[in-house]
């Protein structure tokens, strides 16, 4: 089927195939943040924007999202940059596989809830597995940033 | 002492580009239009290949090969990726007749694309001759059937592990009068626990990609722990020269000892290296889960003798290891359920007694995850321990207090080794202060019902393994005066690449960023066992101070050249080398200059470490629970851990490290099962059955240091990579047994068994 | 793995309706389940663009889309503050935003699955379903009917059936439930509906003479519950009794779900 997809702000019209997967058509077109870890639709590696909302891209057909606009980690950059140094300043990154899906989804939580709890934090994010931090340093990581926003606001 | 680099909080080097999304992975960095590698997996416990046919799958268009058992060399090998000549006895072949679990190899299928190969995986006609499996560990010691039967079995160290038998090891050992101490006790209490096959469950899945360069040799990319243990098994296992094979790690995401096996790597190793062309496998979560590599399951029995005054004077421990159908890491992992439980308790323990067997059975077959065999002993021995002070009356920090390892100490049940590092008594005064434990020890019921307990647990590890692990670093003085540091470990998230170019730096008195490290590829790096057993910081970190330090000598060399002093008429200042008689200065650059301009003194040098020691670190872990009377859930709302690392050499990763370990034990002990169905099949073989904590199943962790000085370790560090799982589940444990009046023996702890014992206990 | 021929967006509920005749094809809906199937589908027909994802306001009702996800059930204010929050309680714990995201009404509601937290809520609040050829069903005789290839269009809950509070369990807060559990009174009866026995909900009307607890033991005694992953019968019908007994008097305090 010919589809036509906006991926990061650029109009993409290819031939897929029915069952084409969004995380492979992303990947596909070099990006690479995108990461696979389940099969399941458990651990929201996987995550992208569909016109703004977050979605899983390993659960939805590429023909699905045809005429629609998709955003992944690649094309978040500067929205990402303002708070990911936070993030990194608590060690919290470690291994790193889940971050892309993580901070594309707290992109998603930050313009959905400008001053979110904790408890908002962790729902919000609660299909973002990682196996790694623990996520409290991720939790302090963002905590920080929302903090240091507060203060450049006062 | 004061550091500028050490005990500091520096980011990870790789941090902004991993949170930014870069491309850092093997299925990243890997062109993806090579072979697709996908393994056909037995549907048996236990079977015979009768007749296995290819014709049909080979004819799908666009499939480059399809092997089975006739096609493989037939030299056994291990997969376990250990120093040579490895503990784990050779008794796996790329491709086997007999099958010995669910989700054994059968066949390895090579094509242009997916769905190619997933077709051609169902046209595969196999008929199996099912057999008997062994599936219960208790049975398989000795049991008529044999998982490997095979003669060309073959175990490298003597370790009692005997084929025939399907034992994979076997050892007993005691020191002291263990029966006439414990008729001397004033109680004594036996309990038997029993631990799940606990999956590491790594974000990244196994993946691996292969290539042919140019020199003809076989150059792999794999997310890999251990690159040159690694190489030595590819190569036996496609029996080909090691030279053969060149191995390199890109970025990994996450390992915990997953990736210390080689899981992945063997199948498209054989592709490439017959074919000679690029190849390509990524595992699925499902093949993760069920053709992995996770904890040993264990049934440990404890015999714990102490007097009323809680006095603990015997520990006795009996530990059934099941190794599963191969026996990578089964003569290892179970050591270090008494070595690194017991003398725990060395203070006043009079007799003490280890005994294990490791069997095969037709399950999984288990590996090397954090903890390693610590974390099912530290339970048993530390659950036990909770409940003789429970029996004594005694509370369970002073129970620990009394008996407790302290610096100094000899620990008979650590191989006779000198604590010469132990704040195990202040983290658990700093744990005790922070925690709260005189208020919330106390069982406390809510306005709402629940009902609020605290369990304390103590840990320790090691620090590499003792008189075998090597470590080694190259630092290099680079144009300008910038330096690289090259090392064979491995930088799986935990940040080694960072924190051991923070010793680098503290060394070379420089700035953190003038430090590249690079990691690791076998042509390049010089040899590292690799980063297991809690040694990178320990073994390796050494080695690069070490090198750094010569280095600065050499720069010395060469500036007694340049400006015809004595070398011990210079001070190194981090940005040169100071004359002290003159006063001048050499600049790092002008040295850097000089080192490639009619030089002969080498500003690249590489040290290697070992020791002949292993320093434990140590630990202390309070948990507060909240159960609710309703349901039994069991919610860990407050987690204090105080670690004895040595010096933190990066105080977050530090801090990090140890709350992602308390919450992957936090799943151990309550939510993450482990059940087989009764022909031996894993249910739990995905993210939506095995069920990991989220951030929303966890409450709040705190993190605390009591460091102590490690005379060995780079800047007195020693491990705290693995030390940090092991406390959740005791602790847990005895929080939960406080509220609901019964300890637990089995992990994980469900909420129907704890709802049964409220219900029975009104 | 799933492997798909053709794909069709429909273009109306009639071309929609003959495609699914065909027994190799079908709907999709939020792909969540469809997608972990190893099995070949010739056409996937998608729903997306019939204006079936919103949720409509009328005098007495409001009017359920099936291409409505259940995080917008989660975040619509009339809903929830018509039931004191229990949809957003129902599906708030179900994996998580991006997954809530693309989960559909209609796949929740047309799989009639046993751990559906949705399907026990819409059957507390005794809601319609309305189908393509077979209009509107009350959802009781909705989950007992055979899985024919007919279309779920939308769903009804009536605004006088809001008096509701639901809760379940679960073994990790994102997990299936282990048992799920909404209590409701309207239309003069009290009664719950206790889903993930593991089978689907069932519904138990409490008896006026009928005291909470002894309500509460009655159905842990007569409710059918089965064995699974994870949990055992016999805990499922503690739960059963434990929540059934929580939650009514939670209702009747006038408390929200969450």
């Amino acid at each position: 089927m010919l589809i036509t997809i906006t991926l990061n702000g650029k109009k993409i019209t290819e031939e897929v195939t029915a069952d084409s997967l969004l995380i492979d058509f992303v990947r596909h077109h070099k990006c690479f943040s995108v990461k696979r870890g389940c099969e399941t639709s458990n651990c929201g590696l996987c995550t992208v924007l569909l016109d703004g909302k977050p979605v899983l891209s390993c659960s939805l057909l590429t023909c699905r999202v045809n005429g629609h606009s998709v955003q992944t980690l690649e094309g978040l950059q500067e929205e990402a940059k303002e708070f990911v140094g936070f993030i990194a300043n608590q060690g919290a990154e470690q291994c790193g596989f889940c971050n892309p899906g993580m901070v594309v989804n707290t992109i998603a939580l930050l313009r959905e809830y400008p001053d979110p709890s904790d408890e908002d934090i962790r729902q919000f994010l609660s299909g973002n597995l990682c196996r790694c931090s623990g996520y409290e340093s991720q939790l302090r990581g963002i905590r920080a940033y929302l903090d240091f926003r507060k203060g450049d606001a006062a | 002492m004061s550091y500028r680099h050490i005990d500091q909080k520096p980011m990870k080097k790789d941090a902004m580009q991993l949170l930014l999304g870069k491309p850092a992975y093997t299925e990243d960095v890997t062109p993806a239009d090579c072979l697709v590698v996908k393994v056909l997996r037995s549907p048996y416990a236990h079977a015979l290949i009768k007749n296995i046919d290819t014709t049909i799958a080979c004819k799908v268009p666009g499939i480059e090969a399809v092997y089975t058992y006739k096609d493989v060399p037939q030299n056994r090998f291990t997969m376990a990726g250990q120093t040579y000549p490895e503990f784990s006895p050779y008794d796996k072949l790329i491709l086997d007749q007999r099958l010995r679990f669910v989700g054994d190899a059968v066949a390895i299928v090579a094509g242009e694309n997916e769905k190619a190969v997933d077709k051609a995986l169902k046209l595969i006609k196999t008929d199996y001759e099912v057999l008997e499996p062994v599936l219960d560990m208790h049975t398989a010691m000795d049991h008529p059937v044999l998982v490997h039967p095979e003669d060309n079995w073959d175990a490298k160290v003597e370790c009692g592990a005997d084929n025939k038998r399907n034992l994979v090891a076997s050892s007993r050992w005691s020191e002291g009068d263990v029966e006439d101490v414990l008729n001397n006790c004033d109680k004594v209490i036996r309990r038997t626990y029993h631990t799940q096959p606990c999956q590491q469950a790594a974000m990244e899945t196994f993946r691996t990609y292969c290539e042919i360069d140019y020199y003809g040799r076989l150059h792999v990319i794999s997310s890999t722990q251990i690159v040159f243990h690694a190489r030595r098994i590819i190569a036996n296992a496609l029996n080909i020269p090691k030279s053969m094979v060149r191995v390199e790690k890109p970025r990994i995401g996450g390992g915990f000892g997953s990736k210390q096996t080689l899981v992945a790597e063997i199948y498209p190793a054989f592709v490439t290296w017959l074919t000679k062309k690029p190849s390509r496998i990524v595992y699925s979560r499902k093949e993760v889960q069920t053709c992995g590599t996770p904890r040993h399951e264990m049934e440990m029995t404890v015999t714990i003798g102490a007097m009323n005054d809680g006095t603990i004077r015997c520990i006795d421990l009996y530990t059934l290891s099941n190794t599963g159908a191969y026996s990578e890491h089964g003569p290892t992992t179970v050591g270090l359920s008494g070595t690194k439980s017991i003398p725990l308790y060395t203070a006043n323990l009079e007799a003490f007694r280890f005994d294990y067997d490791v069997v095969y059975t037709n399950v999984q077959s288990s590996g090397a995850y954090r903890g390693y065999g610590a974390t099912q002993g530290i339970y048993a021995v530390e659950s036990a321990v909770s409940e003789m002070a429970s029996v004594l009356g005694i509370d369970p920090v002073t129970i620990r207090e009394k008996n407790m390892v302290r610096e100094g100490m000899e620990m008979p049940a650590y191989y006779h080794e000198i604590a010469t590092s132990c704040n195990l008594d202040k983290c658990m005064e700093k744990a005790k202060n922070l925690f709260d434990w005189e208020n919330k020890s106390k069982v406390r019921v809510l306005p709402n019902g629940h009902i609020r307990s605290a369990g304390v647990a103590m840990a320790m590890q090691g620090s590499g393994i003792s008189g075998c692990d090597v470590g080694s670093a190259t630092v290099k003085l680079e144009e300008t005066g910038f330096y690289t540091l090259t090392i064979g470990a491995a930088d799986m998230g935990t940040g080694c690449d960072t924190t051991l170019a923070q010793i680098a730096a503290e060394t070379l008195e420089c700035d953190l960023d003038m430090i590249n490290v690079f990691g690791a590829d076998t042509d390049i790096s010089p040899y590292d066992s690799g980063s297991y057993a809690s040694s990178t910081t320990y073994v390796t970190g050494k080695a690069v101070q070490m090198a750094a330090e010569d280095l600065i000598e050499n720069m010395k060399q060469i500036v007694s050249q340049m400006k015809k002093v004595p070398a011990d008429d210079m001070d190194f200042i981090g940005t040169g080398i100071k004359i002290l008689s003159t006063g001048e200065t050499v600049s790092l650059e002008d040295i850097a200059t000089k080192s490639m301009f009619f030089n002969n003194i080498p500003v690249q040098i590489t040290r290697t470490n070992t020791q002949p020691f292993s320093p434990p670190p140590f630990m202390v872990g309070m948990a507060e629970t909240d159960i609710d009377p309703l349901t039994g859930k069991v919610e860990v709302v407050d987690y204090v851990a105080v670690v004895d690392c040595g010096t933190p050499i990066n105080h977050n990763l530090a801090t990090v490290q140890t709350e992602g370990g308390i919450v992957q034990g936090i799943g151990m002990a309550l939510t993450e099962t482990v059940t087989y169905t009764d022909k031996g099949q894993i249910m739990e073989n995905s993210f939506m059955q095995y069920k990991i904590p989220a951030r929303t199943d966890i409450g709040s962790l705190r993190i605390d240091f009591a460091g102590s000085y490690e005379p060995t370790g780079p800047y007195g560090a020693k491990s705290i990579g693995e030390i940090v799982i092991n406390t959740p589940s005791p602790a847990i444990n005895a929080a939960v047994a406080s509220a609901i009046g019964k300890f637990h023996y089995t992990l994980p702890i469900r909420p129907e068994s704890v709802l049964d014992a409220l219900e029975e206990k009104k | 793995m799933l492997t798909i021929r053709k794909y069709v967006m429909a273009e109306s509920l009639s071309q929609a309706y003959d495609l699914y005749q065909n027994k190799n094809n079908t709907i999709i809906g939020g792909m969540l389940w469809l997608k972990m199937q190893d099995r070949t589908v010739d056409t996937a027909i998608d729903l997306s663009n019939l204006g079936l994802n919103t949720i409509e306001e009328t005098e007495n009702t409001y009017e359920i889309g099936a291409m409505v996800t259940l995080r917008d059930l989660e975040l619509h204010s009339g809903l929830n503050t018509l039931t004191g929050n229990a949809f957003t309680a129902c599906v708030k714990p179900i994996v998580g935003v991006q997954f809530r995201n693309l989960a559909t009404v209609g796949g929740s509601v047309y799989g009639r699955y046993g751990f559906s937290d949705l399907l026990t809520l819409l059957l507390a609040m005794n809601a319609d379903v309305v189908l393509y050829k077979n209009g509107i069903v009350n959802i009781h005789d909705f989950v007992k009917m055979p899985y024919t290839r007919d279309i779920v269009v939308k769903v009804i809950v009536s605004k006088n059936n809001g008096n509701v509070y639901y809760t379940s369990f679960r073994n990790t807060k994102t997990d299936f439930p282990v048992l799920t559990c909404c209590v409701y009174h309207h239309d003069n009866h009290t009664g719950a509906c206790i889903g993930a026995r593991p089978g689907k909900a069932l519904d138990f009307v409490m008896n006026e003479e009928e005291t909470v607890t002894d309500y509460a033991n009655r159905i842990h005694e007569s409710c059918p519950f089965g064995s699974n992953m994870r949990s055992s019968a016999s805990y499922r019908g503690k739960l059963c009794r434990n929540l059934t007994e929580y939650a009514i008097r939670q209702l009747q305090k006038g408390e929200s779900s969450c």
